[in-house]
């Protein structure tokens, strides 16, 4: 399974955000996307799973233009979760997990062993299956976002997309949502791909990281030759100091201060 | 029945596969339409009994009971059944797309529309069924086009629409106003009878045309899926599980439209059928989201009983059905303020 762009240009109405832009995301590994706000990060992620159709130049999955793919036929091979999605009213988590099964159904074959076993699945390996029989709304944050995650997982695909997965958690959910992610990504080969804000938690977790900026790719590789003092600060306009993460010797980004600290 | 002790007791319920509670309500509401059925079939200035009812529809009694339960009775219930799963399903598609409890098909400003059409039929043409028929069509059909052309931009957005629909009514209604008051009396009087929507006068010649299109709107909605369900979720969850949104979406809206026309068609435009009927079988059925084949059942299970309202309230009065289903649309509302202003 292989997802890349080639030359694509992406934009909204008449604004261009992204032209000639080239990526290729290796087979089961963890990639984190970075870049400061509006870099086209979340556009190229829209590109990338379909809902986004390019002005130019095209995005292919497994050699073939994804948008001359059945809507359906993409869906088994790849996974999205989006900014933001809605949970219908009175929805239980069990169902809404379900949900992540639709591509794998046929008008005449509903539901089966293989759909019940991928729900099953997805709610144990995102810990969510005490809670299948909750309602969504009546759920935390955290247990939302885990929810969503659970009904992608369920769709069982060999690449799964995640557009800022962390925003709304606080620190000790996000870190969990992101070991989660390498879990799975380690234990069943699947390739991941986050938009991350956070710089450190992407050099922590990922294993390959594409730096944007104003539309382009500017940098990309692993975390530690990637993230520099130079980069973080042409490309965020941060000065800051780079140090080994005691915790697991990645980058991390310690920004410079202009302020004195009154004591 | 089960006590509860105020203890919350946690229910697994099978995912994806048959679940009990709907089928039980959709089995209970069509159940109660058909007996209201019956008892519409009934009563009258000639009252039948039910035993002789059922003879009569089995083809056997007496050729006068025949006359009045088949020939003159049966096609009206046939057809409050019919329209009623029309105005329910259309309810149920619009509630889904916008993401609304109040969305139906009002909001694309199809009602108003086709009455601008009547009345226009109506003053400039003529008087007859299929003309007035004709005439609603035609402007139900135009309004709600240009109301989704208007409201267009990179595909068309539930809220969007809505706005639009409102807009657009607005104009309409004011328009439709001018006519009354400008066209000559008797116009004005049966533009405003048909206003109020009624089975009133009809007949099996209206059960054929309008059991084949409802009918095949049902199978090409189940042909489609459970796409609804999925566009419920946003457009991105929709369209990363493989539903091309735009095109589902008009497809819905199409079908939604169609239901709606079959509906103000046949009998003009019966209002709140189609916004109640998806939120009482939501109630009901506890499903997640709107779903359609509760929606539809009580749809019918609505528009019959208030369709022998109608007729039975101020016997040997006839009131327009459009009038009962307003009636109880307030009741409804009120009924829903009650309990939302009770959870808050």
């Amino acid at each position: 399974m292989s997802l890349s762009a080639d030359d694509i240009t992406v934009g909204y109405d008449g604004k261009t955000i992204s032209e000639g832009l080239s990526v290729e995301l290796a087979p089961g590994r963890f990639t984190a996307i970075i870049g400061p706000n509006a870099c086209g990060k979340s556009t190229l992620l829209r590109a990338l799973s379909r809902l986004l159709k390019p002005r130019a130049g095209q995005v292919l999955l497994d050699g073939r233009d994804i948008h001359a793919l059945p809507a359906k036929e993409v869906a088994r091979r790849l996974g999205l979760l989006p900014q933001s999605s809605i949970a219908p009213d009175g929805i239980s988590v069990a169902e809404l997990v379900a949900r992540g099964r639709f591509p794998h159904q046929r008008p005449l074959r509903q539901w089966t062993a293989a759909d019940e076993e991928a729900v099953a699945g997805a709610m144990a390996a995102t810990g969510v299956t005490e809670l299948s029989g909750e309602l969504v709304d009546t759920l935390s944050g955290g247990q939302r976002q885990r929810v969503w995650v659970a009904m992608v997982l369920a769709q069982s695909t060999p690449i799964v997309l995640l557009d800022e997965p962390t925003t709304f958690l606080d620190i000790a959910h996000q870190i969990e949502l992101l070991e989660m992610c390498v879990r799975l990504n380690r234990e069943q080969g699947t390739t991941m791909v986050a938009v991350l804000h956070d710089l450190n938690q992407a050099a922590r977790y990922a294993d390959h990281v594409i730096v944007m900026k104003a539309g382009r790719i500017v940098a990309e590789g692993p975390p530690p030759v990637v993230v520099t003092a130079e980069l973080i600060d042409d490309v965020f306009g941060l000065p800051c100091r780079i140090i080994d993460d005691p915790e697991t010797g990645t980058p991390l980004v310690i920004p410079r201060s202009s302020i004195v600290r009154l004591t | 029945m089960s006590v509860d002790f105020g203890r919350r007791t946690v229910v697994v319920r099978p995912v994806g596969r048959f679940a009990v509670r709907p089928a039980l309500v959709c089995l209970v509401l069509a159940l109660a339409a058909l007996a209201v059925g019956v008892l519409e079939l009934s009563t009258g200035d000639i009252a039948v009994p039910p035993g002789d009812v059922l003879r009569a529809l089995a083809g056997e009694g007496s050729q006068a009971y025949h006359l009045v339960v088949v020939e003159w009775r049966l096609p009206r219930v046939l057809l409050a059944l019919l329209l009623g799963v029309a105005l329910g399903l259309a309810g149920a598609i619009f509630q889904a797309i916008t993401r609304n409890p109040l969305g139906s098909p009002d909001v694309i400003g199809f009602t108003t529309g086709a009455y601008t059409g009547v009345l226009i039929v109506t003053v400039y043409v003529g008087t007859g069924y299929y003309l007035v028929a004709a005439g609603g069509l035609a402007g139900g059909l135009i309004t709600a086009i240009a109301v989704y052309l208007f409201a267009y931009r990179r595909g068309v957005q539930g809220f969007r629409l809505i706005i639009v629909g409102i807009a657009v009514s607005a104009m309409l209604g004011a328009a439709n106003q001018w006519f009354i008051v400008k066209v000559n009396l008797q116009a004005a009087l049966a533009a405003a009878i048909w206003e109020q929507g009624t089975l009133n006068g009809l007949g099996w010649d209206q059960v054929g045309p309008v059991a084949m299109s409802v009918g095949l709107l049902c199978v090409t909605l189940v042909a489609y899926g459970n796409r609804l369900a999925l566009l419920e979720m946003g457009d991105d969850a929709a369209a990363a599980l493989g539903v091309r949104v735009p095109a589902a979406r008009l497809a819905y809206l199409v079908i939604g439209v169609a239901l709606t026309a079959v509906a103000t068609a046949a009998a003009g435009p019966i209002s709140f059928v189609a916004l109640a009927a998806p939120q009482l079988a939501h109630r009901l059925t506890r499903t997640p989201g709107i779903a359609l084949v509760p929606s539809a059942a009580m749809g019918a299970f609505l528009l019959v009983l208030s369709d022998w309202l109608a007729q039975r309230l101020f016997a040997p009065t006839q009131l327009p059905v459009g009038v009962v289903t307003v009636a109880v649309g307030g009741v409804y509302f009120v009924w829903l303020l009650i309990r939302q202003g009770r959870v808050q």
